[in-house]
C-alpha cells in the first residue's frame, strides 16, 4: 500500500540570539529542535511517536501542518499521498484531509460556542449536518453545540476535540498528547476511538510520552530522544527487551511497571546543547569514544527496524 | 438578572462612598489652602477701605470662625438638597455653571472618546496581527511618539498649523467671537469643536492601540489560535473571528477607563483653545479661588469617571459568557 505520509530527514531549526563573550554583542545561533527525522505512515495504521517532554514531538506535528512558529526553519522532505507537502498544499489540506487532535480544552476559543467553532464560520445546512453527526458519533448532543468551552467537562472537551477531526473525511490524523489528565479507563476509550478512525482508513500519528499507552494501540513505534529519532520498531517488538535495538528504548522498556519499574540515571539533554555525537551518550552504559566524537550518528536498518546507534548489539 | 441588579446596587453604594471621600479630601485640601474667604469674596482693594466693625460683620457673615467640620456638614446637607452653592466668579449656582460647561464639552469629549476608541482598537489589532512587519513598526512608532508628547504642546502645534498657517479652523472659543447667540449655527459649533476633539483623539489613541496590540499578540500565540490554524482557518478568519472576539473584553475595560484620561486631558486642551468647557471652568475656578465651583467640578467629574468604570463592569457581565452564564446559574 502507498504510504499516506512520508517524512525524510526532517530537521526543524530555531534561530536564537545568544550573548557573545564580548559585551553587547549577540550571535545568531541555529538550534536544531528536531534532527534528521524519518518516518512513514500507511493508511489504516497508527504510528506512535514516543518521547519525553521537550524532545520536539509537538514540533513534528506543527511542521506537518505547516504551522511552525515564525522564528523556525524546516529542512528535509515531507510527502503526503506521494506528493511533496508544500506550505501551500498543507494550507489547503489541513482541516480538510489532515487533522490535528490537540491536548485539551485550551485549544478551544474560550469565547466561542462549540458548534460555531467546529463549523469554522460556515453556516450552510450541509456543514451544520456534518458537525451534528461528528458530535453525535461521540455521544455529544445538540445542547453541546450551544455550550462554551468552560462548560465542558474534561472528558467532554476531549470528545469535542476528536469530533472536530471527523467533520470531514480524515485521511491523516495527528493526535498530539491527546490523553493527559485522563484516568486509564478514559484514556483507553479515547484510544479505541483512534483505532476506529484508523480502521476506517485514516493514517494516524499518535504523539505521546506514555509508552504503555502507545503500545496498547499503535502498530509501529518511533522513539524520540532530544529531537532525534533513535529507534523505529514494531509494537510487537516490545514483547521482549531482546528484540529492541537502542539502549534508550531498552531503558524505557525496563522502566515499565510490568518489567521491573527500573528508572535509569540522568536526564535528556536540551536539544540545543547536543552539537555532536550521540545525544544519549551521557546516559548510555555502553558508550564508546566514537559515540561522542562522530559528527552525526546515522539511522541504520537493523533487524527489520531502524536504529540510530553505532553498536546496537553491545547491550546483550 | 437578580444577581446583576445586586451587583449594580453594590457598585452604586460604593460610588456614593467614593464621592463622599473625594469631597472630604477636596474640602480638607481647600481648608489647608491659604485662601481667605473675605479676600476672595470681597476683594483686597475693598477690604482695605473697610472699618474693623464692617470686617467683623462680614467675617460672621462668611463664617470665618465656624469649624471646618461644621462647614463641611453644612455643604453636605445643601448638596443632599441639590444645592452646590453659588460660584463666585460666574455669580450663578454651581450646578448651572457645571451643566452649561458640560453641555459644551460633551460633544468634544464624546467624539474624542469614540474616535480614539475605534481608531485605537483598529490600529492595535492591525499592529498585533502584523507583528514585526512595517504596519506594526509604523503604528508602534506613532504611539510611542504621541505617548511622549504632552497634550497641550500637541494642541498648540495643531493650532499653529490648522488655525494660524492654513487658516482652515478657528483659533479658539466654542462659537465665533462677537456673533449674536441666536445667529450661531450648529456648523459653527462643529468647526470650533474639531481641533480640541482632534487633539484629544490623537493622544487617546496611543494608549489604547498599544494595549490592544499586546493583547492581540497574546491571542495570536494562544493554543486556540494554533488549533484554528491547524483546522485550516484562514489568517483573516483567525484575526476576525478569534482575535477580535478575545480582544473585545479587555478593550471594553480600556475604553471606559480612558474616560478619565480624556476628561483629564480636556482640562489642558480646553485651556489652550480657550474652549469654554468643563475643563476650562476647572482651571478658572482653581486660579480664581472659586471654591464652591472647584468642589462641585471635582465631585461631578469623579462621578462621571466612576460611571464609566461601572458601565464597563456591567457590560463585561453582558459580554463575557463565563460571567453571564455563571450568573444565570448561581
Amino acid at each position: 500500500m502507498k504510504p499516506i505520509l512520508q517524512i525524510k530527514h526532517l530537521s526543524v531549526y530555531f534561530t536564537q540570539y545568544e550573548q557573545d563573550r564580548r559585551f553587547f554583542s549577540f550571535q545568531k545561533r541555529r538550534i536544531a529542535a528536531v534532527k534528521d527525522l524519518s518516518l512513514e505512515i500507511q493508511p489504516g495504521q497508527i504510528t506512535a511517536v514516543v518521547g519525553a517532554s521537550g524532545s520536539g514531538k509537538s514540533l513534528l506535528a506543527h511542521s506537518i501542518l505547516g504551522i511552525l512558529p515564525y522564528n523556525s526553519h524546516m529542512e528535509g522532505e515531507i510527502r503526503y499521498d506521494g506528493e511533496p507537502l508544500t506550505e501551500k498544499r498543507a494550507k489547503k489540506l489541513r482541516g480538510n484531509e489532515i487533522f490535528l487532535i490537540p491536548q485539551g480544552v485550551t485549544y478551544l476559543d474560550p469565547l466561542m460556542k462549540v458548534g460555531e467553532q467546529l463549523r469554522k464560520g460556515k453556516k450552510d445546512p450541509n456543514t451544520k449536518q456534518c458537525c451534528r453527526m461528528a458530535l453525535e458519533r461521540y455521544g455529544l448532543g445538540a445542547d453541546v453545540e450551544e455550550m462554551y468551552p468552560f462548560e465542558l467537562s474534561g472528558g467532554m472537551a476531549r470528545r469535542v476535540l476528536i469530533a472536530s477531526a471527523v467533520t470531514e473525511r480524515p485521511r491523516l490524523i495527528i493526535a498530539d498528547e491527546p490523553t493527559p489528565g485522563l484516568d486509564a479507563r478514559a484514556a483507553k476509550r479515547i484510544l479505541s476511538h483512534f483505532r476506529e478512525l484508523a480502521d476506517e482508513g485514516a493514517g494516524m500519528l499518535f504523539i505521546t510520552h506514555d509508552l504503555e499507552l502507545a503500545l496498547s494501540v499503535a502498530d509501529e513505534v518511533v522513539v524520540f530522544y532530544a529531537g532525534e529519532t533513535i529507534e523505529k520498531a514494531k509494537a510487537k517488538d516490545f514483547s521482549d527487551a531482546a528484540n529492541l535495538r537502542h539502549p534508550y528504548t531498552r531503558a524505557l522498556w525496563h522502566a515499565m511497571p510490568e518489567h521491573g519499574f527500573r528508572a535509569s540515571e540522568g536526564t535528556q539533554p536540551y536539544a540545543g546543547n547536543v552539537r555532536k555525537g550521540c545525544p544519549y551518550a551521557g546516559q548510555c552504559s555502553v558508550c564508546r569514544e566514537l559515540c561522542r566524537t562522530k559528527e552525526q550518528i546515522p539511522l541504520i536498518q537493523y533487524r527489520s527496524g531502524e536504529v540510530r546507534c553505532l553498536y546496537p548489539d553491545e547491550m546483550r | 438578572m437578580k444577581h446583576r441588579l445586586g451587583f449594580a446596587g453594590k457598585k452604586l453604594i460604593r460610588m456614593a462612598l467614593l464621592l463622599f471621600g473625594v469631597s472630604i479630601v477636596t474640602f480638607l485640601l481647600m481648608c489647608a489652602s491659604p485662601l481667605d474667604p473675605l479676600q476672595t469674596n470681597v476683594g483686597q482693594a475693598a477690604l482695605g477701605t473697610m472699618s474693623p466693625e464692617q470686617i467683623e460683620k462680614l467675617e460672621t457673615y462668611w463664617g470665618v470662625d465656624t469649624p471646618p467640620v461644621e462647614r463641611y456638614l453644612g455643604w453636605l446637607l445643601d448638596v443632599a438638597r441639590g444645592d452646590f452653592g453659588t460660584s463666585l466668579l460666574y455669580r450663578q449656582p454651581v450646578l448651572t455653571v457645571i451643566g452649561d460647561r458640560l453641555a459644551s464639552s460633551f460633544w468634544v469629549i464624546l467624539s474624542a472618546w469614540v474616535i480614539s476608541g475605534v481608531l485605537g482598537l483598529t490600529m492595535g489589532v492591525m499592529a498585533g496581527a502584523s507583528r514585526g512587519k512595517w504596519p506594526d513598526r509604523l503604528i508602534r512608532g506613532y504611539c510611542l511618539l504621541i505617548s511622549s508628547t504632552p497634550a497641550f504642546w500637541l494642541a498648540i502645534l495643531l493650532l499653529l498649523i490648522f488655525a494660524v498657517w492654513l487658516g482652515w479652523l478657528p483659533v479658539g472659543l466654542s462659537v465665533p467671537a462677537g456673533m449674536d447667540a441666536a445667529a450661531v449655527t450648529a456648523a459653527d459649533r462643529l468647526r470650533h469643536a474639531i481641533l480640541p476633539a482632534l487633539t484629544l483623539s490623537i493622544t487617546g489613541v496611543a494608549n489604547i492601540a498599544l494595549h490592544t496590540r499586546e493583547k492581540m499578540i497574546d491571542v495570536l500565540e494562544s493554543d486556540y489560535v494554533l488549533f484554528a490554524r491547524a483546522r485550516g482557518e484562514s489568517e483573516a478568519s483567525v484575526i476576525l473571528r478569534h482575535g477580535l472576539r478575545n480582544v473585545a473584553l479587555p478593550a471594553i475595560t480600556l475604553q471606559f477607563a480612558s474616560v478619565s484620561e480624556i476628561i483629564g486631558g480636556s482640562v489642558l486642551v480646553e485651556q489652550v483653545f480657550s474652549y469654554p468647557g468643563l475643563g476650562q471652568a476647572a482651571v478658572t475656578a482653581g486660579l480664581g479661588s472659586d471654591l464652591p465651583l472647584l468642589l462641585g467640578i471635582t465631585v461631578v467629574t469623579a462621578a462621571i469617571v466612576f460611571a464609566g468604570n461601572l458601565i464597563a463592569d456591567l457590560l463585561y457581565g453582558a459580554v463575557d459568557p463565563k460571567i453571564r452564564k455563571g450568573a444565570a446559574r448561581g
